[in-house]
């Protein structure tokens, strides 16, 4: 008895030994890849490197002075709300609507799912040189040949100060309607029968349905995609590369979003002090919005 | 009442068509430009009036793109072979032992899928610097190599494999190694196909960190190839069409094969929330 005691405990440490094993290079990989590289950001965003010269130059909270008095700075952060506050609520309303009617369709379901997804995991590089394609004056851009033949007039779109911002948006939510709807069928085939039914039963229509069952009942889901949409939207860059002229973020910075003034100070100007000055205030806004949510989910539970 | 219904699903399906067709459109343009030379090119009619296939032959011949695309391929595969492996050992560990320090890994592993790319890849480049790993595959893959999604996503799929089926292979005299790999990994095949096509689209279609690590034009991958691709080619559209295309048909492929597998990963990064 005792002997098998013994012998049980050995087989247990022995398990415990295995496990540390297949964590030891894992663990090591998320050291040094993920966060040794976070605490950098936040020392040389303290510091006035710029990669060349051999010293870092410790200049304390000088680069988060700078990026407050910085016209520019304050221009781009605003481009990033402005898509984040136009473009996440068409996107996400477009997604529900998308996902709660293909719910109710009897047939080829599968077939509109796919046709709507297909975007979201298309590569945003080649998509958005088709649609700065399409956006092009007459006689190259589809979308300017359409409006002549309509006999409408011709848009600037991407080289209007005014209509870019909102070209990249309608490329970006497009793009990303997709993601919506696939998590909102899921929230949607989440919900159980039994409220429908006794619903019916006390004479509700589609509309009581979905104003008093399903709306509420996603509320989870649409606090995760609420989440997770303004981290995307906030993060967004690689359309405005692609679809500006020269990557610029024009015309005249009208639509560049912060990361692409981040990866311009950082890896065109190598102003890396500066740059990761402005990474690490995403970084607390990301953060910011992740706390709510989590508190959001606990109260909610 | 009944024919109301009807109809309800007639507009249904109707509506749901116009939308999805106009969702196509960029597609269905990018697709028929690619086919189209010369003049064709600026004609509003869709169907080109001599479909040709020389934009492609000129693509993989006088240009950089079949070396982006071999690039794009075996970064690709690389990474989904190390994230399978190590996502899913790691996966399998923290569900299936109990050690002190569990909880805390598993949570700072999770927290990692709240930094943002934009501040690690500064750090990076400093260190495929100080290294030498700039324009070198390993360059591009290293920051790819884990990631706390897949995790997490294993550890859910390993919670559902019952511990007798591992204490048998425990009796049978197979190290914890082996119990991995030849009991459980079996057992979530349907989890781990849904992770490597997430990890190797998601891979195909990166773009910010390759941008920043590749200098050498033939170190591209295809969406950074893509990026340059217009200054190579002077604005000739339909070859910027061509590119895209070639860079989107791999992912409609993937997708048309494995649709159930990857709608239902997607939909699993948003059941837990």
């Amino acid at each position: 008895m005792k002997k098998q005691i013994s012998s049980k405990s050995s087989f247990e440490r022995s398990k415990r030994i295995w496990a540390y094993a297949f964590l030891v290079i894992p663990v090591l990989f998320y050291i040094i890849i993920r966060f040794y590289p976070t605490f950098y950001a936040f020392f040389l965003s303290l510091t006035d490197w710029d990669i060349i010269s051999r010293d870092k130059n410790f200049i304390g909270i000088e680069n988060y002075i700078k990026l407050f008095h910085d016209p520019i700075f304050w221009k781009t952060l605003g481009n990033t709300f402005e898509y984040v506050i136009y473009g996440l609520p068409v996107s996400l309303i477009l997604g529900f609507i998308i996902a709660y009617n293909i719910d109710k369709v009897d047939k080829g379901s599968g077939i509109f799912k796919s046709v709507y997804f297909i975007p979201y995991i298309t590569s945003l590089v080649a998509l958005s040189w088709v649609w700065r394609w399409l956006y092009q004056p007459a006689p190259i851009g589809v979308f300017n040949k359409i409006l002549i033949s309509l006999g409408l007039s011709q848009q600037l779109f991407l080289f209007s100060q005014t209509q870019a911002l909102f070209s990249i948006l309608v490329t970006t939510i497009w793009s990303d309607v997709g993601f919506q709807m696939i998590i909102f069928l899921a929230g949607i085939k989440g919900i159980s029968k039994q409220y429908y039914e006794a619903a019916e039963i006390d004479g509700a229509g589609n509309k009581d349905k979905l104003l008093n069952i399903t709306i509420p009942l996603l509320k989870p889901t649409i606090i995760f995609l609420l989440v997770t949409g303004t981290i995307r939207y906030l993060r967004l860059f690689t359309q405005v590369l692609n679809m500006t002229f020269q990557g610029e973020g024009g015309p005249l910075n009208s639509t560049k979003p912060l990361v692409l003034y981040i990866y311009n100070s950082a890896f065109s100007r190598f102003d890396m002090g500066y740059a990761s000055a402005m990474t690490v205030v995403l970084f607390l806004i990301i953060m910011i919005i992740t706390l709510i949510q989590l508190r959001v989910m606990k109260s909610e539970n | 009442m009944k024919t109301k219904q009807t109809l309800l699903q007639a507009v249904r399906v109707f509506l749901l068509t116009l939308f999805g067709v106009l969702m196509l459109f960029p597609f269905i343009w990018m697709i028929a430009t690619s086919f189209k030379q010369g003049a064709d090119v600026f004609n509003l009619s869709l169907l080109p009036s001599n479909p040709t296939v020389k934009n492609y032959i000129n693509l993989f011949s006088s240009s950089n793109f079949p070396w982006w695309f071999m690039n794009s391929f075996i970064v690709g595969g690389c990474v989904t072979l190390s994230v399978l492996f190590f996502d899913s050992l790691v996966g399998f560990t923290l569900s299936k032992y109990q050690f002190k320090g569990k909880k805390i890994i598993f949570i700072l592993i999770l927290s990692t899928m709240m930094i943002p790319t934009e501040m690690l890849v500064i750090p990076w480049f400093i260190m495929s610097n100080n290294l030498n790993w700039v324009d070198s595959y390993w360059g591009v893959m290293f920051p790819g190599l884990m990631s706390g999604f897949g995790v997490f996503l294993m550890r859910q799929f390993f919670t559902t494999v019952p511990d007798d089926l591992l204490d048998a292979g425990r009796i049978d005299g197979l190290n914890e190694f082996k119990i991995w790999y030849m009991i459980a990994m079996p057992l979530v095949i349907p989890a781990l196909s849904a992770l490597a096509i997430l990890a190797f689209i998601g891979n195909w279609n990166a773009f910010l960190w390759p941008l920043i690590v590749s200098n050498k034009v033939r170190m591209y991958t295809l969406p950074v190839g893509l990026a340059f691709f217009n200054g190579e080619f002077q604005t000739q559209w339909e070859m910027v069409m061509t590119g895209a295309s070639v860079a989107s048909i791999p992912v409609f492929l993937l997708f048309i094969l494995f649709q159930k597998q990857i709608i239902n990963g997607i939909a699993l990064t948003g059941v837990k929330g």
